[in-house]
């Protein structure tokens, strides 16, 4: 299944399978209401984890002030320690230019550390319409390749998956890419992580070529930082003789001292464990030790638009923990998926029609997929203010504006579908800005009350579908209040 | 004192028992309430569906409505929040659109004086024990603009504790939205049903009669959902509780 996620119909849409998928819907709410309990004990046993939590923010947006700046000086750093550098604008040329760095190897194979920036540009299928086979390494990123699906979590990408899936699955199609699943093979995990072990131990001492993403590039060294749980991302980035790392132009820091921050609040706020079992780091190559070639492909993708936008750059302060996504009561409902991109949930909301666009279906639906209840914004390890943005991309969906695609400056018309709900929004506000609008109104549907039906036709649906409607009073408040003069001169009288 | 009660559109329209019940509690505690007839709406909906050039002459009414007042109250959470977090964003974004300081100037002197009703018994009047007599058992909803926007905190736990004869359950998940978020109730009506009927669900857990709120769009939510799943328990909005006594108890 493509990893880029064409043509996805629009979030309702897609999100009404799930809701109605009550073993997708217990396997969710189980997965992540665990996780938000551990996450809320690991961050409470840190002092300040509200000062690290506004440090990561200026870190972060200080870089992003910089970008420029930083990004020369991380390419200077990288050269100087025997790295190559190279920049892609969008998706097609950053595939373009890992594709020709794999043909140059020889190879036709080559092993992945999780990178969602590679399953934002779809580098597997590109790489696979050249002839070269990627094979995820990541537990997770394993299963949701050799079950032909797609990812629906940041940190977990097979939260959707239980035990016995991923039995099927391994049993299934292991074979058909390296070593098969081990005979009379049981949903334990135990089990079932040594079938990976000894699938991915062959790919490792076979593959000449790795290519993995990153958490973090420091600038003033030239070194990429890669936080894992499983080890496989170590493997990944010392056993082949080439690396090649593709990395978003946002996951830059300054010095090895913000590293600080981050290596706190990530491992607390992803995993809920004080400290990460891996940090890898890497700078450029060193003679007769790790990979002899290092590439670095440093992606734009839409970022430098997002970063020309006031309210939306914030969403690039983004250092992958998913605790948004964990809290957020409508990925817990909807799932990852129904989001169609590789990054779901209230991050997703917002990051997705930032690099995107909002011209799709989906695009322009995700900014609608919140009930803005704030929980993602509370526990955002680097203050993103997720809200604010949905409702700022919520207007330019509706109203249009200026945005910057591509380095251009363009005039955005308002999405399709919404005249109806623009021509309801006016007349509301015209008949607030009417006082004697709105009480006529009122009294009009006061009259009418008893002939009011209990369920509505039309859009009206969407609410009495699954909802009781509110019985209209006899009289609203302001009547009773100028009938009575607040209750102090009559009190009782119609109910 | 004497203050103005905003009390929003919906509760206006749909739940003047509420408003009654703020009347009577208030002037109870020997406040001088006014009703300024012309209020009509934040533009809390207009704005959070994106529509923020139609909410802003809602924000620009709100402030001449009320800008006279030694105090604002509102029953609602959610619209409190609208005031207090974002009116002075419209007035930067305004500022920052070159549209001048003009509406900014409009909001300032509404929003630091705009308060949800439980704050404003404990922070400005001071109380906690508002002398309330209400004989059943309660659980409590903190509504997400409330809880967050707000931060509310345990003020509204801390008055229905104080009530006469009620018993407070705690709610599983209380933190949890309910899933109503204004459009987004229409515009994903099934995640919103599937979290409101999560909602009853943890409600009904408790055993209690009633769940409280302090705000009656989550509550018609809520509400709704309830009645359409024949549930036993009823929707209270908290001032409805806080004003009942011994002598005219609420139902």
């Amino acid at each position: 299944m493509s990893g880029t996620f064409v043509g996805m119909p629009a979030f309702p849409r897609a999100a009404h399978e799930a809701v109605n998928n009550q073993t997708l819907r217990g396997n969710l709410r189980h997965a992540t209401h665990t996780i938000r309990a551990k996450r809320a004990n690991a961050v409470a046993e840190v002092s300040d984890w509200a000062e690290l939590r506004e440090a990561g923010k200026r870190i972060k947006d200080h870089t992003l002030r910089h970008l420029d700046r930083y990004l020369v000086q991380l390419e200077e750093s990288v050269v100087a320690a025997g790295g190559t550098v190279h920049w892609a604008a969008d998706a097609d040329e950053a595939n373009e230019i890992v594709t020709q760095l794999v043909k140059m190897t020889g190879e036709s194979e080559v092993v992945k550390v999780k990178s969602m920036a590679t399953q934002e540009i779809g580098l597997n299928e590109a790489l696979e319409a050249a002839g070269i086979r990627a094979y995820e390494t990541d537990l997770a990123e394993l299963i949701v390749q050799l079950g032909k699906d797609r990812p629906s979590h940041i940190l977990v990408p097979a939260i959707h998956r239980n035990r016995g899936e991923i039995r099927d699955i391994f049993e299934r199609e292991m074979g058909e890419w390296g070593r098969p699943a081990p005979e009379g093979l049981t949903d334990t995990p135990a089990e079932l992580a040594e079938a990976a072990r000894l699938h991915l131990r062959e790919k490792f001492l076979r593959a000449k070529v790795g290519v993995s993403g990153a958490n973090f590039m420091v600038a003033d060294t030239g070194t990429l930082v890669v936080v894992e749980s499983e080890g496989n991302g170590r493997m990944c980035l010392t056993l082949p003789e080439t690396l090649i790392s593709v990395v978003g132009i946002e996951k830059i820091v300054p010095t090895w001292q913000d590293l600080e921050v981050f290596l706190q609040t990530l491992p607390r706020s992803s995993t809920a464990e004080r400290m990460n079992p891996y940090t890898s780091t890497w700078t450029g190559t060193t003679d007769e030790d790790g990979p002899q070639n290092f590439h670095l492909v440093l992606l734009d993708n839409g970022r430098s638009d997002t970063l020309a936008d006031e309210v939306g750059r914030q969403a690039l302060r983004c250092i992958r923990c998913s605790a948004c996504l964990n809290v957020c009561p409508v990925y817990e409902r909807a799932g990852g998926h129904a989001y169609g991109s590789v990054y779901p949930g209230p991050i997703g909301a917002i990051l997705s029609p930032q690099l995107r666009g909002t011209a799709s279906e989906i695009d322009a639906s995700l900014p609608y997929a919140s009930s803005l209840c704030g929980a993602c914004y509370e526990v955002c390890p680097v203050a993103i203010d997720i809200p604010e943005v949905l409702v700022h991309l919520r207007e330019r969906v509706v109203q249009g504006g200026p945005v910057v695609r591509e380095g251009n400056k363009v005039v955005l018309k308002p999405a399709k579908g919404h005249a109806a709900e623009r021509a309801a929004m006016r007349a509301a506000r015209w008949a607030f800005a009417h006082p004697g609008v709105l009480r006529t109104g009122q009294r009009a549907a006061s009259r009418t009350r008893r002939l009011h039906p209990r369920t509505l036709p039309g859009p009206g649906k969407a609410w009495s579908g699954t909802r009781d409607l509110p019985a209209v009073p006899a009289e609203p408040f302001r009547d009773w209040w100028q009938r009575t003069n607040g209750g102090t001169s009559e009190t009782g009288g119609s109910k | 004192m004497r203050v103005a009660l905003f009390l929003t559109c919906v509760n206006d329209t749909l739940y003047p028992d509420t408003g009654r019940a703020v009347v009577k509690l208030l002037t109870r505690l020997g406040v001088d309430v006014d009703f300024p007839m012309s209020q009509t709406c934040c533009g809390q909906a207009h704005y959070n569906t994106g529509y923020r050039h139609e909410a802003e002459p809602l924000a620009r009414h709100f402030s001449d409505v009320f800008r006279d007042y030694e105090a604002i109250v509102t029953p609602s959470g959610s619209c409190g929040a609208m005031v207090r977090e974002l009116y002075p964003r419209m007035g930067e974004r305004a500022r920052a659109e070159g549209r001048g300081e003009g509406l900014a100037t409009a909001l300032a002197p509404v929003v630091p004086k705009t308060y949800e009703l439980t704050e404003f018994l404990v922070d400005v009047l001071g109380v906690t024990d508002v002398g309330a007599y209400y004989p059943h058992t309660v659980t409590y909803h903190p509504t997400c603009h409330g809880l967050r926007g707000l931060g509310l905190g345990d003020r509204p736990r801390r008055l229905l504790q104080a009530v006469k004869g009620l018993e407070l359950k705690e709610l599983p998940g209380a933190d949890e939205c309910c899933g109503f978020g204004g459009t987004f109730a229409l515009k994903n009506s099934d995640v919103s049903a599937a979290m409101g009927a999560d909602k009853v669900r943890n409600a009904e857990s408790t055993g209690a009669e009633v769940l409280c709120a302090a705000d009656n769009s989550c509550l018609m939510h809520i509400g709704g959902t309830m009645g359409r799943l024949e549930s036993d328990m009823r929707p209270v909005h908290i001032a409805e509780i806080l004003a009942s006594t011994e002598e005219e108890p609420a139902a």
